[in-house]
C-alpha cells in the first residue's frame, strides 16, 4: 500500500469516518442529533468535492480496485443519492422523533458499499461493497423497530438477501475454481487464452452471478421482496433502497460482464433476453393493480429493471452509455417521487393509497407539479429525460438486432403510463378532501429542485451528461 | 523436529518384513500405536487426580478422605497413602453400573454427546509435547492446533444437555456453551502475545524462546499477568470452581451430566480431568518453561554429555514438566476448596468485561515492551 | 494413501452435507455439519495447510456451530416430523429435494472431475507452503489488504445492526 492507493480510494475513506464519527457522536450522554445531518451532509459533500480535485486514474490496491471515468460517474451518483436521500430523511425522521446517529452512519456505510461495487476490479471486492450495501440496508428497512411492518421487511429482506448472497458467492467460487483468479483482467485472460479448468465452470459460475446481481436489482423472478420491503420500509429508506441498489448493482454487473467477461458468455444471453421481458411485463402488469404509491413504485423499479437488462444484455458501447444515462434520470427521480410520497403520507403509514392525492394540484401546485414531472419522467414522456434514457436503451438494442425485445419493451412503455398517469389524474382532476397546504420542509426543497433539474433540465438539454455518460462507459471498453 | 508419530513411521517402514506400499497398514498400525498412549495417559491421570482431588478436599477442611480400599493389602498410612485403591474400586464399579438412558431423550445425541467431548481432549493431546521432542505429531501450528480442536468439546456437552431432556441439564448445557465460548476468547488472546513474543506457533519453539530468554511468567509484568488470565480462564474453559455454574450441584442437581450415569458417565469424568491435564501442561510449557529445569544451567559447568545432564537431559523435561502440572493441577484443587462459585451474570461479567479489555491492553503493552526492551 | 483418504474425507464431508439438507431435525442437522466441516479441516489438513485446517475447525465447528446449536436449543425448534399438520408433500418433499441433489452433485462430479483429478496431481509449489501462518498473513496484508479492511467495516456494521435492532433499551 502506498500513498496513492489512499488517495484513490478518499472519498470512501472520509465517508467511513464520519460515519464512524456520527456512531462516537451518538454514544456521547447528550447528542447533538440535530447537527447530526450536517455532519454527514458534509461528509458526503465532502467526498464529492474529493472526487474531483483528487483525480486518480488505474488500478489500486494490488489491483483489487480500478478508478476511471466510470467509477468517478457512479461515485457522484452515488453522492447524489446518498445526499438526497439524507435531505428526505430528516423531516420524516424529526416527525416520527428517530432522528439517529446510526441512521446517518448507516447510509453512509451502504454508500461506501456502492462505491467499492463501482470500484471493485476483483469479485472479493465486488462481494464486499455488495454486502456492506446489502447489511447496511438490512439494518435501515428495519430501522422502525417498534413498527411491525418495519421488521417484517427487515426480516425478508434479510433472508432473501443472504439466500441470494449465497448464490453470488458460489457464482465467485465456480469462477474462482475454473480460472484460478477473483481478478477481472485475470478472468478475462484466462478465457481468453483457453486456461480456464472447465468452460462449463465458468459459464455455471456466471449463471449464478447472473442470479445475484438479478435478485439486487430485482429481476423477476427474484423480486418478491421488493414489493414488500419497499412497503414495509421507512420512505425515505425506500427511496434509497429502490434507487441505490439497483444503480451499484447494474454498475457492478455491467462492470462485470465488460470487463472480466469481456461480454464473451454468450451463454446467458438468451436467459437474459427472457428475464429482461418477463421483468418488464410482470412488474408493469402488477403495477397496475396497485393502490398503494409505494408498491405501485416498487413494481415501477422492478419495470425499470427490466428496461435496464436490455441495456446489459446488448452489451455493446452504445448500450452501454444507454444504461448510465438511465440509471441517473431512473435513481434521481425515483427519490424524487419517493421524497414527496413522504411528504404526503400521514400518521402510521396512512395517506399511502391513490385517494390520498386527490386534488393535490389545488391544495400545493408545485408540489403536484414536481410530481406529475416525475411520473412523466418515468412513463418516458418526451421532453424527459425518462424519455431520453429509453430511446438511448432501445435504439441500441435494435442496433444490435434485438427488435422483438424492443417492440415487447415499447409496449410495455404503454402500458406503464396508465400506472403513471393514475395520480396525475388524481391531483390534477379530482376534488380534494381537505383544501390545506402540504407543508414542504426545507429540508427536501433541493431534492425537489435536483429532480426538476434532472427530469426536465436534461431532458431538454441532455449533452453535458451525455457526454459525460459516454466517456464513462467508454473506459470499460 | 521429529515427532513420536515420524519416529514410528520410520521405524515401521524400515522393517525387513514389512512389505512395499504397505502404507495403509503402517497408517493403521501407527495410528494404534499412538492413541494407545494417549489413552492410557488420559485413564490414568483421571485416576490419580481424583485421588489427588479427594486427599487435597480432605486435607483442606481436615478430613481424612477415602481410607479403607487399599491395593494388594496395602493401605499406607491414615493421611497420605489410606485409600490408595479407592479409585479403582470406584472405576471398577463405574463400568459394572448400569448403563440409562431417560425414555424421552433423544438416544443418538444422548450417546454422541460424551464422545465428542471425549474425543476433543482426546486429539488435544496429540499436538503437546511432554518433552523436547516428545509429541505425538509436530504440527507447525501447535498452539492454534490444540485451541482449534478443545473448541470442538463443547459441542459434546451441549449436545448431551439437550438430548437428556431434563432441565437442569439444558440449563448446564447453555451456561457451559455461554462460559465456553466466552472464555476461549482471553486464552487465545493470552496466548497470541506469547506467539507474537517468539514469532512461532510451536510448542516446541516457544521452550527454546524460553532457555535462551527467561520463563514467560518472568519475563515482563505484562506476560505474567497473561499467565494470570489464561490460567484462570483455562480453570473455566474445564468448569471448575469458581467457574462451575455449568454443573453447579446445589442448583443444577450436576448440570449436563445429571441424566448420565455408569460408563457414560465416567467418559465425561475422564475428559474433565483431561482438560485440567491439558491447561496444566500448556501453562506449564507456555508460561513456565515446559521441561526446562527450574535448576536452569546450575549444573552445566560439568562437562558432560548434553542428555546427561544432571537434571537436565531429556527424560529429565518429563519429570519437570510432570512437577510443573502437578503443581498446577493442585492449585486448580485449592482454589475449587476455597473459593465460592460465582454467579452467571458475574461470570459473563469477568470474561467480557475484565478478561478480555485487559488481555487487549496487555497485547499492545507487550508489543510496547518488546519494542524498547527486547 | 493420500488419495484414499482424500476420497474418504470427500466422502464423509458429501454425506454429511446431505443429511444436513435431508434431515428434519435441525438439531441432527447441525451435528451433521459440524462432521462435515469436520471432514473438510481433514482434507485442509491432507494438504498439509494445518493453519487453514485449524481455522476451520475453530471458527466454524467450534464456534459458530456452537452458536447454532445454542439457538435450535433456546428457540426449542421442533423437528419438522412432529409437525403433523404440514402438508405431506413438503415431508416427502424433502427426499424429492434429496434426489435433486444427488442429480446436481452427480453433475457437478461430471464438471470438476478432471478438475478434482489436476488438484490430487502433485502442485509446483511445496505443500507445507500453502496456507502456512505467514503465508497467510503476508498476502492478507498486502494483496488483501483492502477486502480486509472491508471485511473489517462489515462486520462494524453487522454489530451495530445487531445491537440496534435487538437491545431493548438504546
Amino acid at each position: 500500500m502506498n500513498a496513492a492507493d489512499i488517495l484513490s480510494t478518499l472519498p470512501e475513506l472520509v465517508l467511513t469516518v464520519t460515519a464512524l464519527g456520527l456512531l462516537l457522536l451518538e454514544v456521547m450522554g447528550k447528542p447533538p442529533r440535530a447537527r447530526f445531518v450536517w455532519v454527514a451532509l458534509g461528509g458526503v459533500g465532502l467526498a464529492l468535492g474529493l472526487e474531483f480535485a483528487v483525480p486518480s486514474e488505474g488500478q489500486f490496491y494490488a489491483g483489487m480496485i480500478s478508478v476511471d471515468l466510470f467509477t468517478r460517474f457512479f461515485n457522484v451518483l452515488f453522492l447524489t443519492t446518498a445526499a438526497g436521500s439524507l435531505l428526505i430523511s430528516v423531516p420524516y425522521l424529526r416527525r416520527t422523533l428517530e432522528e439517529r446517529g446510526e441512521y446517518y452512519a448507516l447510509t453512509l456505510f451502504a454508500t461506501v458499499g456502492m462505491m467499492f461495487m463501482a470500484k471493485a476490479h476483483d469479485l472479493t471486492i465486488t462481494f464486499l461493497g455488495l454486502e456492506l450495501l446489502s447489511v447496511s440496508l438490512y439494518i435501515l428497512v428495519a430501522f422502525y423497530r417498534n413498527r411491525v411492518r418495519s421488521n417484517e421487511a427487515g426480516l425478508k429482506y434479510l433472508l432473501l438477501g443472504a439466500f441470494s448472497t449465497g448464490f453470488f458467492l458460489f457464482g465467485i467460487a465456480l469462477i474462482y475454481g475454473s480460472t484460478g483468479t477473483t481478478h477481472y483482467d485475470g478472468i478475462r485472460l484466462a478465457i481468453g487464452s483457453g486456461e480456464q479448468l472447465s468452460m462449463a465452470l465458468t459459464v455455471t459460475g456466471f449463471g449464478l452471478l447472473i442470479i445475484g446481481f438479478a435478485f439486487k436489482v430485482a429481476l423477476v423472478p427474484f423480486h418478491m421482496y421488493a414489493p414488500d420491503v419497499y412497503e414495509g420500509a421507512p420512505t425515505p429508506i425506500t427511496a434509497f433502497v429502490s434507487t441505490g441498489p439497483k444503480v451499484a448493482g447494474f454498475a457492478a454487473f455491467l462492470k462485470v460482464i465488460a470487463t472480466a467477461f469481456a461480454f464473451t458468455t454468450q451463454h446467458w444471453w438468451g436467459i437474459l433476453w427472457i428475464l429482461a421481458a418477463i421483468t418488464m411485463t410482470v412488474g408493469n402488469i402488477t403495477a397496475l393493480r396497485q393502490d398503494n404509491l409505494k408498491r405501485m413504485l416498487a413494481f415501477s423499479g422492478v419495470a425499470h429493471a427490466g428496461y435496464l437488462a436490455i441495456a446489459i444484455m446488448v452489451g455493446s458501447a452504445d448500450s452501454a452509455f444507454a444504461l448510465l444515462f438511465y440509471l441517473a434520470a431512473y435513481a434521481i427521480t425515483t427519490l424524487g417521487a419517493f421524497g414527496i410520497v413522504s411528504l404526503i403520507e400521514g400518521e402510521d403509514e396512512s395517506g399511502l393509497d391513490m385517494d390520498s392525492y386527490r386534488g393535490l394540484a389545488r391544495r400545493s401546485p408545485y408540489l403536484a407539479g414536481v410530481f406529475a414531472l416525475i411520473m412523466l419522467s418515468l412513463a418516458g414522456f418526451p421532453p424527459t429525460a425518462g424519455f431520453l434514457g429509453k430511446f438511448f436503451i432501445f435504439s441500441a438494442a435494435i442496433d444490435e438486432g434485438y427488435t422483438w425485445l424492443v417492440i415487447i419493451a415499447v409496449v410495455n412503455s404503454l402500458i406503464s403510463v396508465y400506472y403513471y398517469l393514475r395520480p396525475v389524474v388524481a391531483m390534477y382532476m379530482q376534488e380534494p378532501a381537505d383544501e390545506s397546504a402540504v407543508a414542504v420542509p426545507a429540508f427536501i426543497v433541493p431534492v425537489l429542485l435536483l429532480v426538476v433539474l434532472v427530469a426536465l433540465g436534461l431532458g431538454l438539454f441532455p449533452m453535458s451528461l451525455v457526454k459525460n455518460s459516454i466517456a464513462a462507459a467508454g473506459s470499460l471498453f | 523436529m521429529t515427532s513420536f508419530t515420524d519416529s514410528l513411521i520410520e521405524l515401521l517402514g524400515g522393517l525387513a518384513w514389512v512389505p512395499e506400499n504397505a502404507a495403509g497398514i503402517i497408517f493403521v498400525t501407527v495410528s494404534v500405536l499412538v492413541a494407545l498412549p494417549v489413552f492410557l495417559f488420559m485413564t490414568l491421570n483421571a485416576m490419580v487426580a481424583v485421588y489427588m482431588e479427594r486427599k487435597v478436599s480432605a486435607f483442606m477442611q481436615d478430613r481424612l478422605g477415602p481410607m479403607e480400599v487399599g491395593i494388594f493389602g496395602f493401605k499406607g498410612g491414615k493421611r497420605f497413602w489410606g485409600g490408595i485403591g479407592q479409585t479403582v474400586a470406584d472405576a471398577v464399579k463405574l463400568l459394572g453400573k448400569e448403563d440409562t438412558i431417560p425414555g424421552e431423550a433423544d438416544r443418538a445425541l444422548f450417546i454422541i454427546g460424551p464422545f465428542i467431548l471425549f474425543g476433543a481432549a482426546f486429539a488435544t493431546f496429540i499436538g503437546i509435547p511432554i518433552g523436547y521432542g516428545l509429541v505425538i505429531s509436530d504440527f507447525n501450528i501447535g498452539i492454534f492446533f490444540v485451541i482449534a480442536i478443545s473448541s470442538i468439546g463443547v459441542i459434546g456437552v451441549i449436545l448431551a444437555g439437550w438430548a437428556s431432556n431434563n432441565k437442569w441439564s439444558l440449563y448446564g448445557a447453555m451456561r457451559s456453551a455461554a462460559q465456553m465460548i466466552s472464555y476461549e476468547l482471553p486464552v487465545g488472546m493470552s496466548l497470541l502475545l506469547v506467539v507474537m513474543v517468539v514469532g512461532s506457533l510451536q510448542f516446541h519453539d516457544i521452550v527454546m524462546w524460553q532457555e535462551q530468554h527467561r520463563w514467560f511468567l518472568f519475563h515482563s509484568p505484562f506476560t505474567a499477568l497473561a499467565f494470570l488470565i489464561f490460567f484462570a480462564s483455562g480453570v473455566a474453559e474445564v468448569n471448575r470452581t469458581p467457574f462451575d455454574i455449568p454443573e453447579a450441584e446445589s442448583e443444577l442437581v450436576a448440570g449436563y451430566m445429571t441424566e448420565y450415569s455408569g460408563f457414560r458417565w465416567s467418559i465425561f469424568f475422564l475428559s474433565e480431568y483431561a482438560n485440567m491435564a491439558i491447561i496444566a501442561l500448556m501453562s506449564a510449557i507456555i508460561f513456565l518453561g515446559g521441561w526446562l529445569s527450574p535448576l536452569g544451567g546450575l549444573f552445566r559447568t560439568f562437562n558432560l554429555e548434553q542428555s546427561w545432564y544432571f537434571l537436565e537431559g531429556p527424560w529429565w523435561g518429563v519429570f519437570w514438566i510432570s512437577i510443573k502440572a502437578i503443581a498446577l493441577i493442585f492449585v486448580m484443587m485449592w482454589v475449587r476448596w476455597t473459593w465460592p462459585r460465582l454467579r452467571p451474570d458475574q461470570l459473563m461479567y469477568v470474561a467480557w468485561k475484565v478478561f478480555i479489555p485487559f488481555a487487549l491492553a496487555n497485547i499492545f503493552f507487550v508489543g510496547i515492551w518488546e519494542l524498547l526492551l527486547g | 494413501m493420500t488419495a484414499s483418504l482424500f476420497y474418504l474425507f470427500a466422502v464423509g464431508l458429501l454425506g454429511a452435507s446431505l443429511f444436513v439438507v435431508l434431515n428434519p431435525n435441525p438439531m441432527y442437522s447441525v451435528v451433521a455439519l459440524v462432521f462435515g466441516f469436520a471432514n473438510l479441516a481433514a482434507i485442509y489438513f491432507l494438504l498439509e495447510a494445518y493453519f487453514i485446517g485449524a481455522l476451520q475447525v475453530l471458527v466454524y465447528a467450534g464456534a459458530i456451530m456452537v452458536l447454532f446449536l445454542f439457538v435450535v436449543m433456546l428457540l426449542n425448534v421442533q423437528s419438522d416430523a412432529d409437525h403433523p399438520s404440514l402438508p405431506r408433500v413438503f415431508r416427502i418433499g424433502s427426499w424429492w429435494f434429496g434426489a435433486l441433489a444427488l442429480v446436481f452433485i452427480g453433475l457437478f462430479l461430471l464438471l470438476v472431475g478432471r478438475s478434482a483429478l489436476a488438484l490430487l496431481a502433485p502442485s509446483e509449489v511445496p505443500p507445507t507452503q500453502i496456507g502456512s501462518v505467514s503465508q497467510v498473513g503476508e498476502a492478507l496484508f498486502t494483496r488483501y489488504l483492502l477486502p480486509f479492511e472491508l471485511a473489517s467495516l462489515l462486520l462494524t456494521v453487522a454489530l451495530i445492526g445487531t445491537v440496534f435492532l435487538a437491545k431493548k433499551k438504546i
